[in-house]
């Protein structure tokens, strides 16, 4: 039943996405280019979200527990430091390089296009170039 | 290449990006993001985690299959840039959003609904940077 659900929801998510544009580079490279072909269509994606997010999580996070968990699982980090600074800010220039992010990504591997198996690829590359990064420094720290 | 304006498609998509993201905190109590979706299918010490994430995961790759049932029509998936810059393009995303601790999805839909600041911090900072590449990309040095 978890898993049942979780694929529907896995679902709904990559139709949003596919209907609203955010699968498709020229659209999001159109949307970031304000002095050339603006198309400013993707606001309306992140207006339509939080539209339904911003009650819809005030109602049911106002509630005792989700339905198949004991507890909400939400991230407890409150500082902003540089590294979600400037580690978003890289983000956005990938995503101005590429026209893809990871969440429109996702959802267009079902087209079955080669360059979005390529652009994830790369992706997944960088997730754990990161992570070889991270766990380099961890180590360098604890044996100081 | 110039591209429809699409406000009502857009609207409605992400409506239903909106409602994906409050099932999965109502049923499973966790934020869609696909950068943590991603991350986490990368280890390995979780199988009932693994599961749960390779389903959404599935469920998401199903959405254009699903569209094509009914309109049809693949969505569109139009890519003006070279296999270079797509590769290139990934990395960056890759570390960027490791760093960053997520993506237009979690912290842009996700986080933002829920009014947290460092979520807030993040859409801003990728939003600027990406305004500023595609300028660079196309007016500076594409021309």
């Amino acid at each position: 039943m978890r898993l049942l659900t979780a694929f529907a929801i896995g679902l709904v998510f990559g139709v949003g996405i596919a209907i609203s544009g955010m699968m498709n580079p020229a659209k999001v490279l159109n949307f970031f280019d304000l002095a050339g072909t603006w198309d400013p269509s993707l606001a309306f994606v992140m207006g339509g979200g939080l539209l339904v997010a911003i009650p819809g999580y005030r109602m049911v996070l106002g509630g005792p527990y989700p339905t198949f968990e004991p507890r909400f699982q939400l991230p407890d980090t409150r500082v902003i430091d540089r590294r979600l600074v400037l580690g978003s800010g890289v983000f956005g220039i990938g995503w101005g390089i590429s026209g893809f992010c990871p969440g429109g990504a996702l959802p267009a591997l079902g087209t079955g296009k080669p360059e979005v198996f390529l652009f994830v690829t790369a992706l997944i590359g960088g997730l754990l170039l990161a992570r070889g990064i991270q766990s380099r420094g961890l180590r360098t720290k604890a044996s100081t | 290449m110039v591209t429809e304006f699409t406000p009502w498609q857009s609207l409605g998509g992400g409506v239903l990006i909106g409602l994906a993201a409050v099932l999965l905190m109502a049923l499973h109590g966790r934020i869609l993001g696909a950068t943590g979706i991603l991350g986490g299918l990368m280890r390995f010490n979780d199988p009932a985690d693994w599961r749960l994430r390779a389903a959404l995961l599935a469920g998401m790759a199903s959405g254009p299959l699903v569209l094509l049932g009914l309109t049809g029509q693949v969505p569109a998936v139009d890519i003006p840039i070279s296999n270079l810059a797509i590769v290139l393009g990934g990395v960056i995303v890759g570390v960027g959003v490791s760093y960053g601790g997520g993506c237009t999805s979690g912290h842009g839909i996700c986080g933002n609904a829920r009014f947290s600041r460092r979520s807030m911090v993040a859409t801003a900072s990728f939003m600027v940077t990406a305004f500023a590449t595609v300028y660079v990309t196309r007016h500076l040095i594409g021309g």
